[in-house]
């Protein structure tokens, strides 16, 4: 399969006057097309850094992270998408100015690319909610809308950060369904960032273990469904509870 | 329409009720005042001469609406006020901008805004006089001197007390520093950018007044002087300008 992005050797640290502090050391991955990689770890232990990385948001002090053999920093241009802990959707701006905001910073707001978020809005059941304000939307839906807007873009990889950890749990096993099929169906490449186990072996194909700071990979664990079950039969199949239980254990062990 | 429950009507009553008392007192309170301060006049509990009254107020109204000097005052000072306001609130935005755009600017003037503005500016206004002359534009300066660095300082706090997430989703979208002030940090601060219009136009109008103490042939701060000095129709000059 294609390879679409590498990451070679990243570190990183913060620096305050005060003193560095390590975040990340020596992260080796490849992410390939279609892949849905969920990442693990304890909290605390850099796992918005990487994806802060990885969106280019941030530069890396060791290594190297390459974008189709490129390196990347600071010009994403639309082919990383990244959907953020809470949909921070703009109170003065209707769902649909919500969702074209990517399109509009980037002046790519042409006819036939809002004909194609409207359209998003429409199959997701945001449509008729267009002209409303933010805050008249459930948690779920607002959820669906930030990642129309990231959508909207039409990124290579889409990166995600805990987005289901502002939800009540209810709610949070339905957007997680949601999302899977969303992205599943946009045929999509994706890394999730979470510290919910259930929720990373429900919607990866692959998990990566990260150990407590500064992080760095501990291990890879392949998750094989069968194909097109949803997140949710997957909670439910007999296979989940040894993945889980197996993720529990490389997060757990400290050698 | 479904009929109004008896609870819902014993509510709707009550709020009537409420307001109905509310705006009563407030009338109450606005003759209470004017009845008392004109009894007292009449009854000669106080000096007129220096107390007036609401009678020779409104006559004296009357005689500067004749010969046509009232409006000409008011609308000298209200021109100022305006003017002054205006400019305010467009250099502080954009003064604002600036130091938001660059982080070693703005650290480098802080201090020297804080200065500035715990400056006694009414102290300032002769001098400013001396250095522009005796004419509007003096006023018009002595307004915005009262109101600027204020006005600097309590929009910049609230353009970085911006959510940085949202500036973050700015920058995952690809947008530049251009963008997240366009997209975000301007109309997140509209709200801030009006409480701060609300305070500047008292400001401004304090500014132009003490100007007009102290330099003006024309203005309510003109009238509030002339009338001290000369004792006329005086103190119900005073107190009319006051009361606008």
């Amino acid at each position: 399969m294609e390879k679409i992005m590498e990451i070679n050797h990243a570190g990183y640290s913060y620096h305050t006057m005060q003193g560095e502090t390590p975040a990340l050391y020596n992260i080796n991955f490849t992410v390939h097309k279609g892949d849905f990689l969920a990442i693990v770890g304890p909290s605390g232990c850099g796992k918005s850094t990487l994806l802060s990385l990885l969106a280019g948001l941030i530069e890396p002090e060791h290594g190297s992270i390459l974008l189709y053999g490129q390196k990347l920093f600071q010009k994403t241009g639309g082919t990383i998408g990244y959907m953020l802990q809470h949909d921070h959707l703009l109170e003065w701006r209707t769902i649909e100015k919500n969702v074209m905001l990517g399109l509009e910073i980037q002046n790519k707001l042409t006819p036939d690319a809002k004909e194609k978020v409207l359209n998003m809005l429409k199959t997701y059941g945001l449509y008729k909610f267009k002209d409303a304000r933010p805050s008249q939307l459930s948690g779920g839906m607002r959820q669906r809308a930030a990642l129309i807007r990231t959508l909207a873009l039409e990124p290579e990889i889409l990166l995600l950060d805990e987005p289901f950890s502002a939800l009540d749990y209810q709610t949070r096993l339905t957007v997680g369904d949601d999302i899977g099929s969303i992205i599943k169906k946009e045929q999509k490449t994706a890394i999730l960032v979470t510290h919910d186990l259930s929720e990373a072996v429900s919607l990866g194909s692959q998990v990566l273990v990260l150990s407590k700071r500064p992080a760095t990979i501990k291990s890879v664990v392949d998750i094989a469904f069968p194909e097109n079950i949803s997140p949710l039969e997957r909670r439910n199949s007999a296979e989940f509870k040894d993945y889980f239980n197996e993720i529990w254990k490389e997060l757990n062990d400290d050698e | 329409m479904s009929e109004i429950s008896l609870a819902q009507q014993k509510f709707l009553l009550n709020q009537k009720k409420h307001r109905q008392i509310v705006t009563i007192s407030r009338l109450c309170i606005f003759l209470l005042f004017w009845g008392l301060w004109e009894g007292a006049a009449q009854l000669n509990l106080i000096d007129s001469f220096f107390f007036s009254s609401p009678s020779r107020v409104i006559l004296c109204a009357y005689d500067m609406l004749l010969d046509h000097t009232l409006f000409t005052h008011i609308g000298v000072t209200l021109f100022e006020t305006i003017t002054s306001f205006i400019l305010v609130t467009v250099l502080a935005l954009v003064a604002t901008i600036i130091l938001w755009l660059n982080k070693k600017i703005s650290e480098t003037l802080e201090p020297y805004l804080v200065i500035l503005n715990s400056l006694p500016k009414s102290a300032l206004a002769p001098l400013l006089i001396v250095w522009f002359g005796a004419n509007y534009n003096t006023i018009i300066i002595t307004g915005i001197s009262v109101a600027i660095f204020g006005s600097i300082l309590s929009l910049y706090t609230s353009f970085q007390s911006v959510d940085a997430e949202k500036i973050k989703l700015v920058q995952t979208l690809g947008g530049k520093k251009y963008h997240i002030l366009t997209k975000v940090v301007l109309p997140a601060n509209i709200p801030a950018l009006f409480a701060v219009m609300k305070v500047n136009i008292g400001l401004c109008l304090v500014g132009v007044i003490i100007g007009e103490f102290i330099s003006s042939r024309e203005g309510l701060g003109y009238l509030i002087i002339y009338g001290s000095q000369v004792f006329t129709c005086v103190h119900k000059q005073i107190l009319y300008s006051v009361l606008l």
